[in-house]
């Protein structure tokens, strides 16, 4: 028993003070490090989001009108509202199954800023869900005969708007993830959020194959992403303390 | 590895023992039912305090009401004399809180898990994470995927946060479920090893605690 003790008392080092950005920082790119690595053994994550986009934006010639002229005219709006289903799609692995695993707890019981962890998990998941449908979206813009001069601006947008979604997404998430059945309520509480960053990206890509000015679209969209990136995971950490009670 | 560590005090003791957690007029209310009122009591440096009661009495309330990860009571909590809502940080820094929820992940390895749990506080090299994990009696499982071990061995791989963490305080929550004969002793000689070194621990458990360090009892039952 005695060898037991002296084995466990060198392991805890002397408790050093480490600098307190020097913490932060590594508690950061492992929390981003650790929701990665979750992704990659979970192939699902990063197939589903992704697979939902291309259906949806599929199911518009399909449904709607498969005259190239009409497509055409809608390309836009099509890409970007697949593009926001997509996201809120992928809301669900964000925080349900840290709080189901207790993981969540441990996170926010850690005296690092809360800012700082939430803001990691919100980057990894926007790494596994919203990039991919950034750099999928001008191949399925293609498919509806979307006006060769929208192509880059339709990317621009979603990289600026897909963030946003996330972030916003993330407030509904963590206020929900204690609840059991949630699709509704999630729904209403993060579209008010969204929508307004589905009409200024679907309205900018619109604009954009009409030869009109963007820089109002982009001014707005730059703005939206300030201010998720700087209040929205606050507001998630927050929403996540009063979850976890 | 030096000797040198094995005899001084792990953390820092006045010669009084300092009450390190204090809880006054603790008063929790859930589904109209009190669980406890006016509760007071304190924990000192050195000391493992049992906190039991029966099913139902609110002991796994009470400790994350501790933590701080429940805010529905009334009453006031200090750590070191600082009331804890005045600086939180400091607090937080000094705990390390196991709850019912182990807080493993089945996709990660147990060197994975490890890794995140260590980074929150410090981080700790994958050397330090090997050495815990076979001090938990796991050795060689640091890179096996957890939902390919057993509930006992998931919890092992919680218990080597233990040893990971510079935490001067440890609020366990039914620590020993799980756990075969052997895992119980180790867990035991942990919190032992803990106290001993200035370190405090706040347990709840059905199992009878049989360690040999200075044992307080808490019983919310009325």
């Amino acid at each position: 028993m005695s060898d037991t003790v002296k084995t466990t008392t060198k392991i805890a080092p002397q408790r050093r003070e480490p600098s307190a950005q020097v913490s932060t920082f590594s508690a950061f790119r492992a929390t981003l490090k650790r929701d990665l690595l979750i992704a990659l053994k979970r192939r699902n994550d990063l197939l589903n989001p992704l697979m939902f986009f291309l259906i949806v934006v599929s199911l518009f010639p399909l449904g709607v009108t498969s005259d190239p002229q009409e497509l055409t005219r809608i390309a836009a709006g099509a890409v970007w509202v697949s593009a926001l289903l997509a996201s809120m799609l992928s809301l669900d692995n964000l925080f349900r199954a840290d709080y189901e695993d207790g993981s969540l707890e441990q996170l926010l019981l850690s005296p690092q800023p809360l800012y700082f962890m939430v803001l990691a998990k919100n980057i990894s998941h926007w790494l596994i869900s919203g990039l991919p449908v950034v750099l999928l979206s001008p191949l399925l813009a293609y498919m509806l005969y979307l006006p060769a001069d929208a192509y880059w601006t339709l990317v621009l947008t979603l990289l600026l708007g897909t963030p946003v979604l996330s972030l916003f997404g993330a407030i509904g998430v963590a206020l929900t993830v204690g609840l059991g059945s949630r699709g509704l309520i999630l729904a209403v509480i993060v579209l008010p959020l969204t929508v307004p960053v589905l009409i200024i990206g679907a309205k900018a890509v619109t604009d954009a194959s009409l030869g009109l000015p963007l820089g109002m679209h982009y001014a707005l969209l730059g703005a939206l992403l300030a201010l998720s990136l700087s209040l929205a995971p606050l507001a998630s950490a927050a929403a996540l303390k009063i979850s976890v009670n | 590895m030096t000797a040198s560590n094995s005899d001084s005090s792990h953390f820092s003791q006045s010669p009084a023992a300092e009450a390190l957690l204090q809880a006054r007029g603790l008063f929790c209310e859930r589904d109209d039912r009190v669980l406890f009122s006016n509760l007071v009591f304190s924990l000192h440096a050195g000391e493992l305090l049992q906190v039991q009661g029966s099913n139902g009495s609110g002991k796994t309330t009470l400790l994350r009401i501790l933590c701080g990860l429940n805010s529905s009571y009334e009453g006031e909590l200090f750590w070191e004399g600082v009331p804890i809502d005045d600086d939180r940080e400091t607090f937080l820094a000094s705990l390390l809180y196991l709850g019912h929820r182990i807080g493993v992940n089945k996709i990660l390895t147990a060197r994975e898990n490890l890794r995140w749990s260590a980074a929150l506080h410090s981080p700790r090299t994958d050397q330090d994470i090997d050495t815990a994990l076979e001090a938990v009696g796991l050795m060689g499982y640091a890179d096996i995927t957890c939902r390919n071990m057993s509930a006992g061995q998931q919890q092992r791989v919680s218990l080597a946060r233990l040893l990971l963490s510079p935490a001067r305080l440890w609020v366990l929550d039914e620590p020993f479920t799980t756990l075969d004969v052997s895992g119980v002793k180790i867990l035991e000689n942990l919190l032992a090893a803990h106290v001993s070194q200035g370190g405090a621990v706040l347990v709840t458990t059905h199992h009878q605690l049989d360690v040999p360090c200075p044992l307080r009892r808490l019983n919310l039952d009325k």
